[in-house]
């Protein structure tokens, strides 16, 4: 038996296991057969791992606590959540055999609401890229057109669940990779307010700017994974101690009144002119519903780009100091001393893209440059911030396109890291502000899926996940099924 | 801000501060790719932020204190089990100095 996801939502799949239909150890091993049938096609997942899961799904099916309702179902993680046991690698060489001796929080949490881990998704290497290709291990295909990118750096995520591998994974974003994966692979992805989600266990890339986030299909089921997910934890003291509401309480596709944002350099130069079309037209789908939808201005957002990779650098080249050969992962061989220890395990153990930001950020913070740059660009942070707290005077949800274009080619841009930056820009803003977005399914160019930004005030997740409801549930794209998860039994 | 640029020199400068090594023809090419990225940074010269007060966390709490009690801390086999090397409990690392064998 395989086991596609796409005709099972969260809810239905609750509700069959708790009917006793099948049991959590039948749907683990039909995940686990699935992911071996259709996977070679994907290569999303850097490996899976069958006997903690199994063994999981046995302890939930002996239970037979259904009241949570993630209980007894499967799901992916992406690389760089630390997992007790078993290998966790951020897609790096230099972490190549590590076993972490504790769960990120969003782990625990998951395994203490039933939920089964199947396996660890590919991305880009401690989540420094845009396509999944600077992985040390492989390269992921879109779930829609295997000869294009799946996005990133949360690729393997986002191409699990388009493809019906898995009904839901974890990823993490620091400048957009929850949400270009998903609007790549045509899929709910949600980058939670900065602090909603402890980061306890995430390998840390930029820490002032990290949060993890779920991938699912609908935007209900992505509701339901934050309401596991979220909350104060102690080990991470950025994590908020508001309260956590039901995610779900505004999914009523009512969305009369709302009062919709659109921010004119959203749809400036380099904007695909069809993703441009694509998104207009969700828009005034959103306006036909009843909301009221008006033009604004975000006037810094051309500067984020810039502010966000000296920032994001400057603090991914001090987090990544801890990679050194000596406690955990690879160490290169004949070297003389400690020196040349640090120095050449580092070279053989970080690719290309990662020594880049390195290289960023030791010069953005070292003596001449921190103030014209890294200084400078936390004042246009700032202003950043200024512009989203005008319009939110004003305003309910900002949206637009979640990327400037469709999912390219395998290959296309990874040599070009300016092209690679800049296609960043309509990510970046949320993150360098801390703010809620998400992207789901606006529709398609040229086969492939358009996202459609949602960004809400902080801690307003809920009036998120109102907008992109009222959408879907109107516009029924997440029924779309690419050809990859046509095949497999459902 | 007038225009940075950066020399190869000040590139392997950089390295040697991050604790990597690269041969010429890395050196060249990240000093090409550099160049054209800090060209990116410099478009923050064409905003006036004399008045601006800078932003290096979002998060709005402030420190949280704790007991100092250590917890979760008898994995010693666990973390050793993870070093590239380890002997008599202890992780082992090459010789701090040249020519102090092992």
């Amino acid at each position: 038996m395989t086991f596609n996801f796409f005709d099972n939502d969260l809810t239905t799949l609750h509700d069959k296991l708790a009917a006793k239909e099948m049991t959590a150890v039948e749907l683990t091993q039909a995940t686990l057969d699935n992911v071996a049938q259709v996977d070679p096609q994907l290569e999303a997942f850097i490996m899976t791992n069958p006997e903690a899961a199994l063994a999981q799904a046995k302890a939930v099916d002996d239970k037979q606590d259904f009241t949570q309702t993630l209980a007894g179902v499967p799901l992916a993680l992406k690389d760089n959540l630390a997992t007790e046991g078993i290998q966790t690698t951020g897609a790096s060489h230099i972490l190549e055999g590590f076993k972490p001796v504790y769960n990120a929080t969003v782990v625990d949490k998951l395994q203490a609401a039933g939920a089964i881990s199947v396996g660890k998704t590919n991305m880009d290497e401690f989540a420094m890229g845009g396509s999944t290709e600077t992985s040390y291990y492989k390269t992921t295909a879109n779930a829609w057109d295997q000869t294009k990118v799946p996005g990133g750096s949360s690729g393997g995520s986002a191409a699990a669940v388009a493809a019906g591998l898995v009904p839901f994974t974890l990823g993490s974003d620091t400048g957009g990779s929850i949400r270009q994966p998903a609007a790549f692979n045509g899929i709910v992805g949600l980058k939670p307010t900065y602090g909603r989600v402890s980061r306890w266990g995430l390998f840390a890339m930029a820490s002032s700017l990290d949060q993890i986030g779920p991938f699912t299909r609908t935007v209900k089921d992505n509701a339901l994974v934050l309401n596991a997910i979220s909350g104060f934890d102690a080990k991470d003291s950025t994590s908020s101690e508001r309260e956590v509401p039901d995610f779900t309480a505004k999914l009523t596709g009512d969305v009369k009144g709302l009062k919709i944002a659109v921010p004119k350099e959203y749809f400036g130069e380099g904007i695909d002119p069809k993703v441009a079309s694509t998104v207009k037209a969700a828009i005034a789908q959103l306006e036909a519903l009843g909301a009221t939808v008006d033009e604004v201005s975000l006037p810094h957002t051309k500067y984020g780009v810039a502010a966000y990779y000296i920032i994001m650098s400057s603090e991914a080249s001090s987090n990544v100091q801890r990679y050194d050969g000596v406690r955990y992962g690879f160490r290169a061989d004949d070297v003389k001393n400690l020196e040349e220890l640090y120095i050449k395990t580092r070279s053989e153990g970080f690719g290309d893209e990662v020594k880049r930001r390195i290289m960023l950020g030791t010069f953005s913070l070292s003596a001449g440059a921190y103030d014209a740059f890294f200084k400078k660009a936390a004042k246009i942070r700032t202003l950043l911030i200024e512009d989203f707290n005008k319009v939110f005077a004003d305003y309910d949800v900002i949206v637009g396109p979640t990327a400037p274009t469709v999912a390219y080619g395998l290959g296309e841009e990874v040599d070009d890291p300016t092209a690679m930056y800049l296609a960043d820009v309509l990510t970046i803003p949320v993150n360098l502000a801390g703010l809620p977005g998400m992207s789901v399914n606006a529709g398609f160019v040229d086969g492939l899926p358009v996202g459609l930004q949602i960004i809400g005030r902080p801690f307003d997740e809920a009036t998120v996940y109102q907008t992109g409801y009222a959408f879907e549930q109107t516009s029924r794209l997440f029924e779309q099924k690419p050809a990859i998860a046509k095949h497999t039994l459902s | 801000m007038s225009e940075t640029t950066i020399s190869k020199e000040e590139v392997a400068h950089v390295a040697h501060l991050a604790k990597l090594a690269f041969d010429d023809a890395e050196l060249e090419q990240f000093t090409t790719q550099l160049g054209d990225i800090l060209n990116i940074f410099d478009t923050l010269g064409e905003v006036d932020t004399t008045a601006v007060e800078p932003t290096y966390s979002v998060t709005e709490n402030v420190n949280h204190l704790r007991q100092d009690v250590a917890e979760n801390w008898h994995q010693k086999q666990a973390l050793l089990d993870n070093a590239p090397e380890s002997a008599a409990g202890l992780i082992k690392v090459p010789a701090i100095l040249d020519g102090e064998g092992e």
